[in-house]
């Protein structure tokens, strides 16, 4: 006898009910997003009574992001300096190029391909871990021990990050302030003295406030997608290579979501 | 005491559980069987609120832990241990990291005692000095061994096991039949086991229940299933297809 089954997954929809339930899965996801913020902050306590744990996600992924930061910074550092001198050539003396890279790698080029550079690499790494654990049963076998996976995993890995950011950041204005000093004085005639001599009249501690404080939310917002995708990674190596890819885009697609938001913000 | 109440389940618009109605009564060893996707291992993360049921209830000793709050869930997930399909070791973790992590995140134990406690669960399931190996160094067999372990480390009253004897050869296989055998006896302890290796329940078994289609369509004895008439339990413990029933019948 034959059977007839509706499938509702296949029934056709038309472009405005596609729409409505894009529209309700995308609410859905912001909710258990949401759901997990708040779990995270809640449990934020954990982070003192397993110090252990937030000192070694502090070094495996802060410390250990260091090189490439410092990479990333110092050839944004001369870049910077060599492209100012190009478009200051002619309008501007040559002695603007340090307060013009100091400003431009304090409040945007350091925080945000930091953050990029984070969402690349700790993201992505983050969503990894998780998801592995998620499809080896790894979370659920801690959940069915009474341990909070929020707690356990996501705190630690989000206090992390969201600390080391800043540090982060500052070791990367510095590189790239240095950066550009290199190439102004070893490739555009230019003094030491004449690249930093007029940096003092353009210093503000509320610019470098500010771009620490972008980095800060930028470290919050990379870890906190890692979590939530690997959190919910389904399938198997496919699903975990998918979630990579996922944490990857949504991290760095928030850092500049959020660094515009904050730019009209703070300035 | 368990008590499964019209468990209903769906994921998407696939329905997985259909109703289930169970009762499982302290220290009995109840087997779950059914084709694989019949919503076994489902029904297993609702007993210990993993997942939650769309409608119904699952109660342990009389409290609700479906849609429970989470910190109600926790403590009634204190009177289990789970045994996963794959064991679900922390693969960063060693065996004894693995073991002592339920002591140490709800327990006051000293490091010694411990130590001394994973020391005895390695030797109830014949594991003894593998302590400092970690789970890529460890066979399937070693691995839901060590899994077991860390399931009875905290010395629960049911156990959960999930197609404990899957992807391991037969002597493996009976040796952890026999394990459970051996733990249920020794520790007094409820177990509900998902299998669908059919010599593993009957071994195991106080009550055999089959799940078909998200439903119980049976409940008895090892012997009730042997001598049963329902047509499902019959192709179910013989290995025949419905094609070939099918065939059979004509």
């Amino acid at each position: 006898m034959t059977k007839f089954v509706v499938d509702a997954a296949n029934v056709a929809l038309s472009p405005a009910q596609e729409f409505g339930r894009k529209l309700l899965v995308s609410v859905a996801e912001v909710g258990r997003f949401g759901i997990l913020m708040a779990r995270t902050f809640s449990e934020m306590g954990a982070v003192f009574s397993r110090g252990s744990s937030f000192i070694k996600e502090c070094v495996r992924l802060g410390v250990d992001s260091l090189p490439l930061v410092i990479l990333v910074g110092a050839f944004t550092g001369m870049v910077t300096g060599w492209q100012l001198r190009y478009q200051l050539e002619g309008y501007l003396p040559f002695e603007m190029i340090g307060p013009g890279v100091f400003k431009s790698i304090v409040l945007e080029m350091g925080p945000v391909l930091t953050g990029l550079v984070i969402a690349g690499r700790v993201a992505a790494s983050i969503a990894a871990e998780l998801g592995t654990m998620k499809v080896t049963e790894q979370i659920d076998a801690l959940e069915s021990m009474a341990i909070s996976s929020t707690r356990y995993l996501a705190v630690p890995r989000i206090a992390a990050m969201t600390l080391m950011m800043p540090v982060l950041v500052a070791q990367a204005n510095f590189v790239g302030i240095i950066g550009a000093w290199f190439v102004c004085t070893f490739f555009l005639t230019m003094t030491t003295q004449q690249f930093f001599s007029l940096i003092p009249n353009f210093f503000y501690v509320y610019d470098v406030m500010a771009g620490l404080l972008k980095s800060l939310f930028f470290g919050l917002s990379c870890s906190m997608i890692g979590c939530y995708v690997g959190f919910n990674t389904t399938g198997g190596a496919e699903g975990v290579g998918s979630a990579t890819i996922q944490a990857f885009v949504w991290s760095s697609i928030s850092v500049l979501f959020l660094d515009f938001v904050l730019a009209m913000i703070l300035f | 005491m368990i008590v499964s109440r019209g468990i209903r389940k769906s994921f998407g618009t696939k329905e997985v559980l259909r109703g289930v109605d169970l009762e499982i009564p302290t220290e009995q060893s109840l087997v779950i069987i059914g084709q694989s996707g019949c919503g076994k291992s489902v029904f297993l993360k609702h007993l210990v609120g993993l997942l939650d049921p769309d409608a119904g209830e699952i109660l342990v000793d009389g409290e609700r832990i479906s849609n429970a709050k989470r910190m109600d869930a926790y403590r009634i997930r204190m009177k289990f241990g789970v045994l996963f399909q794959s064991a679900a070791l922390f693969d960063s973790m060693s065996v004894s990291e693995n073991i002592s992590l339920g002591l140490i995140e709800h327990t006051k134990m000293t490091r010694g005692e411990m130590d001394k406690r994973v020391a005895e669960c390695l030797e109830m399931v014949s594991l003894s000095g593998t302590q400092r190996l970690f789970p890529a160094e460890l066979s399937g067999g070693m691995r839901k061994r060590v899994g077991l372990a860390r399931a009875i480390a905290l010395k629960p009253q049911y156990i959960l096991y999930d197609e404990p004897t899957t992807g391991l050869d037969p002597i493996t296989a009976e040796s952890i039949n026999d394990l459970i055998i051996e733990l249920n006896r020794e520790l007094k302890v409820t177990s509900v086991t998902v299998t669908h290796d059919m010599v593993s329940a009957f071994k195991i078994a106080d009550r055999i229940v089959m799940l078909h289609l998200g439903q119980v369509i049976f409940s008895g004895t090892v012997a009730d299933v042997i001598n049963s008439e329902v047509e499902m339990v019959r192709r179910f413990i013989s290995g025949e297809s419905e094609d070939k029933a099918v065939v059979t019948h004509y």
